[in-house]
């Protein structure tokens, strides 16, 4: 039977394991139970940010999306929810998280529910999440829950951590089973900017009575 | 079918030699590169227009018409003409100019040009790129269609009487190719006009263009110029050849890696995989080529990119030589054989003659004696009212 949901889950972690992968995997598995409680079934697949690590950067120097890239692309693009985890450097998200979020297309994730997470050696990364994450997450016009995660050292040994994931992950469920990302999809996608060939390649609406397409066959500019 | 090639006019520093070359030499170069393609049996040859270093090809007709007289059966086209930041009256003007100095030898295509710092330089906005485009070539459509035109829209001065001048050469109009490789609108203004389409296939993976291709393609039968497959389709490509395909992937490799767009990026191999590149044997180019009308349909023009990233000319030549005798008699004979019976013919100025004429003399527009504007009287020439 196939899974009614598709969690992706995007690590940028660098280890193998890594604690970042680890956190995401904690949300993935949450997800699934609690859905599972609704009677909902989830399919969990795993982005690696660091196996695209030479894609990502060609895409950004060159816009050359490679093989690898353009299937974590295709995978996002169908999924229904996303968690999306990333150490910390710097005071800031990885690079390689950021770039990978950066070279999608705007209106990719349009409306999918995110969870976010972080990882860190200090609680003083503990901001970075709310402060930074959200607003890149803002642009591309998704949905994060409201609970966002971030574990640093010492939070591994905390049942804190574990209720926060919980919370967190039945909000993701919560988003997903309401069917919000398919309603605003439906009713709304056009009133979103696109492009010929957006959405990793699946816009290719065209617009026959537009100003423009007036103006392409011998109409006058408005 | 028709073969060429195509160069942006960069100039680059040569990766191996560490040579920079000056203005003066590229010059030199280019006309000898295009004086080559038609010794080797090229059909065409066709250069970009930028306005800003490393380019110099900023005055693409007077290049153009230099390598008209110099040849005697190459068509020289552009890659691209900027109908943006160009007023269109003097494309006009300009390129009717060529068109008689080239007895019919030549076309042009049109492109918006993506380089922001160059609109306000002439006056423009990027932000208004598109509908510049399209309103810019809408009158550039009528001013070789009609002798007198009254103009008037958002962009430029209106035009009240004006005749751009010289009428273009047996008064048909130079062939237009819209270059695009992701808006609907230019390949539906090349459609409704029934122009040539033109994708450059370089930088992307295929799927982008098959889409605008084939959109094309049926807003050219929807306007009713003849079928999805007499659409005049052009497409943009790229090769590095030598007899053995181990030569040409070391020759080409420092080349591809310190490009300009898409060097210190992808590794070569993956891009040629992924991308319409080819560098090999000539039988390696050849397939690859062969493959093209398999994904866009049969085609008119095939044009390759040969000139660029700073190789050298002793180089371009050679490359030429390959191109010219290895590579294109097979891809036309190959082609022929292949090629659905009902694709149209690649656009030449005979043809279009013929097209409009049929046997009857063309028409030869001759000037009435000045009489200091158009707008008052009848036709400014003699056989018309």
């Amino acid at each position: 039977m196939t899974a009614q949901f598709q969690l992706v889950v995007v690590s940028a972690g660098t280890g193998d394991p890594s604690s970042t992968r680890l956190l995401a995997d904690r949300v993935a598995q949450r997800v699934t139970a609690l859905a599972a409680r609704k009677q909902l079934t989830v399919g969990v697949r795993t982005i690696e940010l660091r196996e695209l690590a030479g894609e990502i950067a060609n895409a950004i120097v060159s816009g050359h999306i490679g093989v690898k890239l353009r299937d974590a692309i295709t995978q996002l693009q169908r999924a229904d929810g996303i968690v999306a985890s990333t150490p910390v450097y710097k005071a800031g998200a990885s690079g390689l998280f950021t770039s990978f979020f950066q070279v999608l297309d705007n209106d990719l994730l349009i409306a999918k529910p995110v969870v976010l997470a972080a990882t860190a050696g200090t609680a003083r990364h503990a901001l970075v999440v709310d402060d930074q994450m959200r607003g890149l997450f803002a642009y591309l016009r998704t949905v994060v829950v409201p609970t966002s995660l971030f574990a640093a050292t010492e939070d591994w040994t905390d049942a804190g951590l574990t209720k926060r994931v919980d919370r967190a992950a039945l909000e993701l469920v919560a988003l997903m089973a309401a069917g919000f990302e398919k309603t605003v999809r439906d009713e709304s996608w056009g009133s979103y900017q696109h492009e010929f060939g957006s959405a990793g390649g699946t816009e290719l609406t065209i617009d026959l009575d537009s100003d423009l397409m007036r103006l392409a066959t011998g109409g006058s500019a408005s | 079918m028709q073969f060429g090639v195509f160069s942006v006019s960069d100039i680059t520093r040569d990766p191996v030699s560490g040579e920079t070359p000056s203005e003066a030499e590229r010059i030199d170069a280019i006309v000898r590169i295009a004086e080559k393609a038609e010794e080797v049996g090229l059909d065409v040859f066709a250069i970009g227009e930028h306005h800003n270093p490393p380019f110099f090809s900023s005055a693409p007709t007077t290049l153009l018409a230099h390598i008209a007289a110099r040849t005697e059966r190459l068509i020289v086209s552009t890659a691209t003409t900027l109908i943006t930041t160009n007023d269109p009256v003097r494309i006009a003007e300009e390129y009717a100019m060529l068109q008689h100095l080239a007895k019919g030898r030549m076309d042009l295509m049109l492109g918006r040009g993506n380089t922001a710092p160059v609109y306000p330089w002439f006056g423009a906005d990027i932000r208004q790129s598109l509908p510049l485009a399209l309103e810019n070539y809408n009158l550039l459509h009528r001013l070789w269609r009609e002798d007198v035109v009254d103009w008037e829209g958002k962009f430029r001065t209106p035009l009240q009487g004006f005749t751009s001048t010289p009428r273009p050469l047996d008064d048909v109009p130079p062939f237009v190719w819209h270059g695009s490789i992701r808006t609907p609108e230019i390949a539906e203004q090349a459609a409704y006009y029934g122009d040539g389409f033109f994708a450059n296939n370089i930088f992307w993976p295929k799927e982008h263009y098959m889409r605008l291709i084939k959109f094309y393609r049926q807003r050219y039968a929807h306007y009713g110029h003849g079928t999805e497959q007499q659409a005049i389709v052009g497409l943009g490509g790229q090769a590095y050849i030598a007899k053995r395909s181990q030569d040409a992937i070391n020759e080409f490799r420092p080349y591809f890696n310190e490009a300009p767009v898409y060097g210190h990026g992808p590794r070569m191999e993956d891009f040629m995989e992924q991308t319409p590149l080819s560098v090999g044997s000539p039988q390696e180019v050849i397939d690859k080529t062969l493959t093209f009308r398999e994904h866009f349909g049969d085609y008119q023009r095939q044009m390759f990119l040969m000139d660029h990233a700073g190789l050298p000319l002793k180089t371009v030549l050679n490359q030429l030589d390959l191109l010219g005798e290895e590579v294109v008699p097979v891809l036309r004979k190959e082609i022929e054989s292949r090629q659905d019976p009902r694709t149209a013919e690649p656009p030449t100025h005979a043809g279009r003659v013929r097209e409009k004429y049929g046997d009857k003399p063309a028409r030869q527009p001759r000037p009435n004696a000045n009489r200091g504007d158009n707008v008052t009287g009848g036709s400014p020439y003699q056989d018309a009212e």
